[in-house]
């Protein structure tokens, strides 16, 4: 039920609903629900509603704090750099 | 699909679990509860289970909106569509939880009610509007999620004048709902909160704040893909190994400490907080859920066609009641994956997707019986 999916603004209706592209099926949301949305960029979309804009720098973020060495791995590396 | 295929990378999934492998401590036991059916379909399809240390255990949440509807919520909407002869609007989850007299609002279609899968509000808006004639009634079902596309129809309605269009309003409310948990006598121990994804992206993560700061318990927001839930899983053992209670957020990338102000104001204009609501599982919860503020009680379907909410017990062989709580977990029901299938649910949780039954049905059954 609260499952949404970022969606990349393609376009604007003139009735101020966007359209959206899903992983190419396109579809049109409302935008009743944010301020400000513009062409490029993504959208969290529930129930044909945009709920939130992407911020895509925090996304960018996010990978990389998933890459990030165990403190182990720093350590090897540590070792490895002085040797 | 971009910010989707990058939050699922397997090889970053092993990165995690091995920080994960490193940091759990053998001499705990850690018991995460992940709120949200999202997340919990999440870990039973991506398996993530098969990536934790035996001694991090998840629990599954209330979290599902479908699930925690009790019969008689149900019962309501089926009589509308079958008495009243409305044309009853629905999110597709919703036809096949049983209800009282073997029926579900599938059942109640096929036996002639006009019962409508819609995909957003605007559907059940654009079908009042063609149907001037009849009544439509929109069954508003969710979390904060889902509520503000409800506020958006709600007013629209009002503005056009919309008078042949109500709801039935079963909005439930997150952060009443993990009190209510905490508050079980004989609950489950928990060390720590997997925290929404979406509803956060509505409320913000300070209504989570009082987890932490008075029941100290570790808060960590996650988004709905498996790295984001593994990552937020490595973010609650550092704290608890820590002996840290706060709210982190993993899901920056939608979601702030104040939410979506703009939602939350269309909720605050068509909604206000119900006295007390019946979960299934959790039983009658103070102000856990909303209702339409009297200014707009014209669009109340309870109101309009006078019809009180009845109290129906489950099912008895049913074990939901106790797996939304988290006390137990489906293959402990006896009549999971027998009587009871996605095909052929007794009770809700192996109704929706992010029903616990329906996620282990689907994705996890095959696994102990390899073990």
């Amino acid at each position: 039920m609260c499952l949404a999916i970022p969606a990349h603004i393609e376009a604007f209706t003139t009735s101020g609903n966007a359209i959206v592209n899903l992983g190419g099926v396109r579809k049109e949301i409302s935008l009743a629900l944010i301020d400000d949305a513009a062409v490029g960029e993504y959208v969290i979309v529930h129930v044909g509603y945009a709920l939130q804009k992407l911020d895509q720098e925090e996304a960018e973020r996010t990978l990389e704090l998933f890459a990030e060495l165990g403190q182990l791995d720093e350590l090897r590396a540590e070792l490895g750099a002085e040797s | 699909m971009k910010y989707v295929d990058e939050f699922r990378d397997g090889e970053l999934a092993k990165n995690i679990a091995a920080n994960i492998a490193r940091e759990a401590d053998p001499l705990k036991i850690y018991r995460l509860m992940e709120f949200c059916g999202g997340h919990t379909h999440a870990i039973s399809r991506y398996g993530l289970v098969d990536l934790l240390p035996k001694n991090v255990r998840m629990i599954h949440g209330p979290g599902c909106p479908v699930c925690v509807l009790p019969i008689g919520r149900i019962d309501q909407a089926i009589r509308l569509a079958r008495e009243h002869k409305v044309i009853l609007c629905t999110y597709a989850d919703t036809v096949r939880v049983p209800a009282s007299d073997n029926l579900s609002l599938l059942r109640a279609k096929a036996a002639g009610a006009d019962v409508r899968m819609i995909y957003s509000t605007q559907d059940a808006l654009k079908i009042a509007r063609d149907n001037p004639s009849r009544e439509v009634v929109f069954l508003a079902i969710g979390f904060e999620t889902t509520t503000p596309p409800t506020a958006v129809a709600i007013q629209q309605a009002a503005a056009e004048g919309l008078n042949n269009f109500s709801i039935l309003c079963d909005h439930v409310l997150t952060p009443a709902a993990m009190h209510a948990i905490l508050a079980v006598e004989g609950g489950v121990k928990i060390d720590g909160f997997v925290g929404p994804a979406h509803v956060s992206t509505v409320i913000g993560s300070q209504p989570y704040e009082p987890f932490a700061d008075d029941d100290g318990k570790p808060v960590v927001i996650a988004g709905f893909e498996p790295l984001d839930v593994m990552q937020a899983i490595l973010m609650l053992l550092r704290q608890v190994n820590e002996g840290r209670a706060v709210v982190e957020n993993e899901f920056t990338r939608a979601v702030t400490r104040e939410g979506n102000l703009k939602a939350q104001q269309w909720v605050a204009d068509v909604f206000e907080i119900r006295d007390v609501f019946e979960w299934r599982g959790l039983g009658s919860v103070p102000k856990s859920a909303l209702k339409l503020r009297s200014k707009y009680a014209a669009f109340d379907a309870e109101i309009k066609f006078n019809i009180a909410y009845v109290a129906v017990p489950d099912n008895k062989a049913c074990e939901c009641a106790a797996i939304l709580r988290g006390q137990k977990r489906p293959q402990q029901c006896k009549i999971f994956g027998t009587v009871c299938t996605p095909e052929n649910p007794v009770g809700s949780c192996m109704v929706s997707s992010e029903g616990a039954c329906a996620a282990h049905y689907s994705y996890g059954r095959f696994r102990e019986a390899v073990e």
